[in-house]
């Protein structure tokens, strides 16, 4: 064999078992987590609450806080990450101005998680005296996703084809008539990928939480649907601690005997959610497409 | 007759609402920036004010390798250390696995392990640090601690987090890298009578090299500013490191244990705001870095 041969021969029994060894970590990290989780998620952990000293403690507050804050958050954060895509991908002209906006949001998008838990802890729950709270944590978390919703929207805005602006601006729409009537129900189906996919972030983030939305839970009444009422479970402005900030908290500080079988088993919990989020995110993105196009 | 006139000669309710519509979303791209730039002017005004109160100098606050604030000393140096080496070790230690992984899904396996991989990457990039930080926790630490001796938790244990951490995200980064290089390179190389190793390594990484250098530089800022899965592990002692197996503290460790504890205003709260902004500017610097690499492919 010649040595060029042998050479390429050798190169790619390298890269395959590099890659497998990277698909063996990937693969095994996966396998240990559902397979160390998975046991200890029962109903009674799904829907029972936290203990703070005894062993056998739920998850349930901490579920539901974190689904909360998803909601929450991407109430403020679409919008607003949607007007902006709105004016860059149809409005914006290439300039100095645009130029600088984009560069805001490139910051923004690289800016550590904990700088902007500090931020928010800085001026929500400091400054503007929300303690710690739901709504103070939806806001940290919202100044976190807007960068890369904004992208998201974006480019689902961009990827409707040039035509049909032209067809709508034809017939004597007005630019903002074709954005709302006809462009943006054709970016739909990527819009709603991209803040599926932010809800996943969202629902998993942690460190931009521990001083926003605080690391205790309080005893919230389930039946109270009033949001004005302190001890309502929909009252933005109780502290709460959501799932992945409980996993943290249990193996820093955590004094519950059982912490290693809680905060697996919240992992388990954790991970399996985070599929569901991407596996909706491309299905109802596929779904509304085709509905669309009906 | 007022009202007529206005209405045959003033702006219809179309063009109202195209200038309302205008305005809005100018409006939401102005609240954006905003927001950016007050985040940058409070790190700053925080992170000066110790230097600004004179409790301690900016030569002492990067070069001491003294960190502790109940007793006025504010040496960061042990701490910057820390993270710029753990960032480092994770990256360099993934750099070669996600390219190798990129490589094969690319290059040398049939199209259709990429249909399969892909989910999987991406169920892995979206698993929260946390997470990560648990693994960390369970099976890093009693491996360091039987390779290493000690307690497990420390510099090596940190780095292997972060390894796991930001791996996936260079792998999906580096596929789009390769994947941008054109096929007919890869076609002109081949009828050149190439052999597959010779156009990976003489065209493809070549062409590609930007791009995989974006994904490296993206995941040691990650890596960089990733704060709770390392401080689960990393024994936070702010003490300089002297080993691989030592217990140290990254910036972001600190931030997170410290910020709790002390009162606002006070030069111990001070000097982890200085932290703070020493993480904003790194974050700047690998926002330039990244940059820098992608304009030179362009």
């Amino acid at each position: 064999m010649k040595k060029i041969e042998l050479q390429n021969r050798l190169a790619t029994i390298l890269i395959l078992s590099l890659a497998a060894l990277a698909a063996l970590i990937a693969g095994g990290l996966v396998g240990y987590l559902l397979a160390s989780g998975l046991p200890h998620v029962s109903w009674q952990f799904l829907t029972g609450s936290t203990k703070s000293f005894a062993s056998g403690g739920g998850i349930f507050d901490q579920l539901f806080n974190s689904f909360y804050l998803v909601v929450l958050t991407l109430l403020v954060a679409v919008p607003l990450a949607l007007l902006a895509a709105i004016y860059l991908s149809e409005y914006a002209k290439q300039g100095p101005v645009t130029t600088g906006l984009r560069l805001a949001i490139e910051v923004l998008s690289s800016l550590p998680s904990i700088v902007i838990g500090l931020f928010g802890y800085l001026i929500f729950v400091l400054q503007w005296r929300l303690d710690f709270s739901l709504l103070a944590g939806a806001m940290a978390l919202t100044i976190l996703n807007l960068p890369l919703l904004t992208r998201a929207c974006e480019d689902a805005l961009r990827q409707v084809p040039q035509l049909q602006r032209q067809a709508g601006l034809g017939l004597g729409m007005p630019k903002w008539r074709v954005t709302t009537k006809l462009v943006l129900p054709a970016a739909l189906p990527g819009i709603i990928t991209g803040a599926v996919l932010s809800a996943g972030r969202i629902f998993g983030e942690a460190a931009a939480l521990i001083y926003t939305a605080g690391q205790s839970t309080i005893a919230v009444d389930y039946a109270n649907w009033n949001p004005f009422a302190p001890t309502s479970f929909l009252n933005p402005l109780r502290p709460a601690e959501t799932l992945a900030v409980h996993i943290w908290k249990v193996n820093t500080e955590g004094l519950v005997p059982d912490a290693a079988a809680v905060s697996s088993g919240a992992a388990a919990v954790l991970i399996i959610t985070i599929l569901i989020f991407n596996l909706a995110a491309r299905g109802l993105g596929k779904l509304l497409a085709r509905w669309l196009s009906r | 007759m007022k009202n007529w006139s206005n209405r045959l000669t003033g702006p219809s309710p179309e063009s109202r609402c195209e200038a309302h519509g205008r305005w809005i979303t100018r409006l939401a791209l102005v609240v954006i920036a905003a927001l950016v730039l007050s985040i940058i002017g409070f790190l700053l005004c925080r992170g000066s004010r110790l230097f600004l109160t004179g409790e301690g100098t900016l030569s002492a606050f990067l070069l001491g390798t003294n960190w502790d604030p109940g007793h006025q000393a504010f040496g960061a140096a042990p701490m910057i250390v820390t993270s710029l080496f753990v960032t480092l070790l994770a990256g360099l230690l993934a750099l070669p696995l996600a390219l190798a992984v990129a490589l094969a899904t690319t290059e040398i396996l049939p199209r259709g392990a990429k249909r399969f991989l892909q989910p999987g990457i991406e169920l892995l990039v979206g698993i929260p640090s946390v997470v990560y930080g648990l693994v960390g926790l369970t099976i890093l630490v009693p491996l360091t601690r039987k390779l290493l001796g000690g307690t497990g938790f420390g510099l090596l244990t940190g780095a292997g987090v972060l390894f796991l951490m930001v791996m996936p995200t260079m792998t999906s980064m580096a596929i789009d890298a390769l994947e941008a290089v054109p096929n007919q390179l890869r076609r002109a190389s081949a009828g050149l009578g190439a052999t597959r190793w010779q156009t990976i390594h003489r065209v493809v990484l070549p062409t590609a090299r930007g791009g995989i250098l974006t994904a490296l530089i993206f995941g040691m800022a990650r890596a960089f500013g990733e704060a709770l899965a390392v401080q689960m592990v990393i024994g936070n002692a702010a003490v300089m490191p002297h080993g691989l197996g030592s217990s140290a503290a990254t910036l972001t460790s600190v931030l997170t244990t410290g910020m709790g504890n002390t009162i606002m205003n006070t030069p111990e709260n001070d000097a982890l705001w200085s932290l703070a902004l020493v993480l904003l500017l790194m974050s700047f610097l690998f926002n330039l870095a990244t940059r820098l690499v992608s304009r030179k492919k362009g």
